[in-house]
């Protein structure tokens, strides 16, 4: 087999796979993001500090996220609407998904591209109509791959990066979710 | 009583174990809670037939030899098929009797049944792979006026209220209880979670033919990449009918099941599916064009062209919740899946999922075996004609740990 090199240290995650396999405890992590209101709908979230193979682990650097409503929301647009990061999560975590699972392959990938489009009916969060929900009605990705492999073989990447996603499974399953006042 | 070797169980695994200890002369019994093939008997629902054709339904020295090759036998026939492979090989089985402690001491096992116990030096597993249905644990939060079935109390569709059927899972199990049920006039929803999507017949030929002709079958289990996921594969999507047609999800829609996805969760009373049904699709679609493409490179002569299947059609609007209390479901069939049982298993050789830790069948308890599982040593292990070479290679081993520690 020749020598593809997508940037993914695919030796370095099966290695983890072994070893987290007979060790569950240090597989469980906790991510973690901390926000504040700044004012209107305009908040900023932080993320930097992560819980992972029983130790605090950090990010090298924090990132901050500022979260605002667009100005036809008559918001002052400070920055993207929190629904839109569910498209960033969605698509880093496909994007991530394909490039692993070619690198395992051994498939040299030369571009990969997504479209991530999310139908929202924004009735629910107005209150406008109680039947419609508050979230996305449905979500499309559609993928451009140029790669040294054939259509079904890009497809195959496709469908096992989603069968591996954190994200697509968060999307398209339940997830208990408790929310308290501190 | 003392004895070389205990056999656990006379299903078609143990009594084959039994066919090759008998051609060495190892003496032997064979322990049986009810009756020879007695799973067959009691513990599957009335129209089942064998996956495998006829023609491939085969024991160690003892094959089918009735009049429709192509067919596939019903649970009254396996039953007879392996009944008279137990009488042929003069298997010394006790039957009605229950293991209830098998222990390792000073070199022996002791095994304790419901009619006495046994001091034996081997001992051979071959108490089957389905001995319990595995249920979710959200079917607790289930409404009590919906009837609940697993395949092991589910005998054929009269036995449901009628009103709408829920069937959770898409192998061969859910599959089949779901045709079965929408044909009977229930309404029928099916769960679908990842699946192994087969045609059952492929350029004329049984696409089981094609397995052992590929040589997939023989593939062993110390090839396979991800043993650990080969050995939880349920059964692809596969029933023996007479007019051999496939029984696909396609072949499920055109019937009117209605498609939803993994069944995740309930919430205030409401079924929750997965949103992910479309990859399923792909993934099993993906994967069955790849196998048919590798049989097509075999280059098999005087076949009819290689075909192409139709993807399969995702529903135009797959539900994510369905009102439990809403009278629309009146009973649930869960088809997912299987487990074996060791509570009476008091010898080490569990994983942490409870499942017999093994390495092609040998366990790390000296003089321990298993037989009967799925891939244990080859891919075809899981079926009945997979047990002779199984069977003739852990008593192989085990005649080699007598030969060692006479």
């Amino acid at each position: 087999m020749t020598t593809v090199e997508n940037g993914v240290n695919v030796q370095a995650l099966l290695e983890a796979r072994t070893a987290l396999q007979g060790a569950p405890e240090a597989a469980q992590f906790t991510w973690r993001a901390t926000s504040k209101w700044d004012h209107g709908v305009h908040s900023t979230t932080r993320v930097q500090q992560f819980f992972g193979l029983g130790a605090e682990q950090s990010h090298k650097a924090e990132s901050v996220f500022d979260a605002d409503h667009p100005a036809v929301f008559a918001a002052e647009d400070n920055g993207i609407t929190p629904i839109e990061y569910l498209l960033v999560g969605l698509a880093g975590c496909l994007t991530a998904g394909v490039a692993s699972v070619a690198q395992n392959r051994g498939i040299q990938l030369r571009s990969v591209d997504a479209v991530v489009e999310g139908k929202h009916d924004i009735r629910g969060i107005l209150g406008a109509d109680p039947d419609v929900r508050n979230g996305f009605n449905d979500i499309k990705v559609t993928f451009s791959i140029d790669a040294d492999a054939s259509k079904e073989e890009i497809e195959a990447l496709v469908a096992q990066s989603q069968k591996r996603s954190a994200v697509f499974d968060a999307l398209t399953n339940p997830t208990d979710v408790t929310v308290e006042v501190a | 009583m003392d004895v070389t070797t205990v056999v656990i169980g006379a299903g078609h695994a143990g009594l084959a174990a039994s066919h090759f200890l008998r051609e060495r002369s190892i003496d032997h019994v064979v322990l049986e809670r009810g009756e020879v093939a007695n799973s067959w008997r009691r513990e599957r629902w009335d129209s089942l037939r064998l996956l495998t054709p006829n023609w491939q339904s085969r024991l160690p020295g003892h094959r089918y030899e009735g009049a429709d090759p192509d067919g596939y036998m019903t649970m009254g026939e396996v039953v007879d098929f392996v009944e008279r492979f137990a009488t042929v090989t003069a298997a010394p089985v006790r039957t009605s009797t229950t293991v209830t402690s098998v222990s390792y001491s000073g070199d022996r096992y002791d095994v304790l049944t419901s009619t006495g116990a046994f001091r034996a030096r081997t001992v051979v597993i071959a108490s089957g792979a389905c001995n319990r249905p595995v249920v979710p644990a959200f079917s607790d939060a289930v409404p009590a006026a919906i009837e609940q079935f697993t395949p092991f109390d589910y005998r054929g569709p009269e036995k449901l209220p009628d009103g709408g059927v829920l069937v959770v899972g898409a192998s061969a199990t859910g599959v089949q209880l779901a045709a079965e049920l929408q044909r009977s006039g229930r309404p029928v929803t099916l769960s679908v979670g990842e699946h192994t999507r087969l045609p059952r017949t492929y350029r004329g030929r049984d696409i089981l033919w094609w397995m052992s002709t590929s040589g997939v079958w023989d593939q062993r289990y110390d090839e396979i990449d991800d043993l650990t996921r080969a050995r939880r594969l349920p059964s692809p999507q596969l029933a023996g009918t007479a007019d051999r047609s496939t029984l696909d999800l396609n072949t499920l829609t055109a019937l009117g099941v209605q498609l939803v996805g993994r069944w995740a969760a309930i919430r205030d009373g409401k079924a929750l599916f997965s949103g992910g049904l479309r990859n399923v699709f792909a993934l099993a679609d993906l994967k069955q064009q790849r196998l048919l493409d590798t049989f097509d490179a075999l280059g098999v002569s005087d076949l009819p062209p290689p075909e192409r299947f139709a993807p399969t059609t995702v529903p135009t609007a797959s539900r994510l919740q369905l009102d439990l209390r809403s009278g629309e479901i009146r009973s649930i069939v869960w088809a997912t899946g299987y487990r074996p049982e060791y509570d009476w298993l008091d010898v080490p050789v569990l994983d942490a999922k409870g499942r017999l830790d093994h390495d092609g069948g040998v366990l790390a308890s000296p003089g321990l075996y298993a037989l009967g599982l799925p891939v244990l040593r080859r891919r075809k292990s899981t079926f009945i004609h997979g047990i002779e070479d199984d069977a003739r290679d852990v008593v192989d081993h085990l005649a080699a740990h007598l030969a060692h520690r006479p």
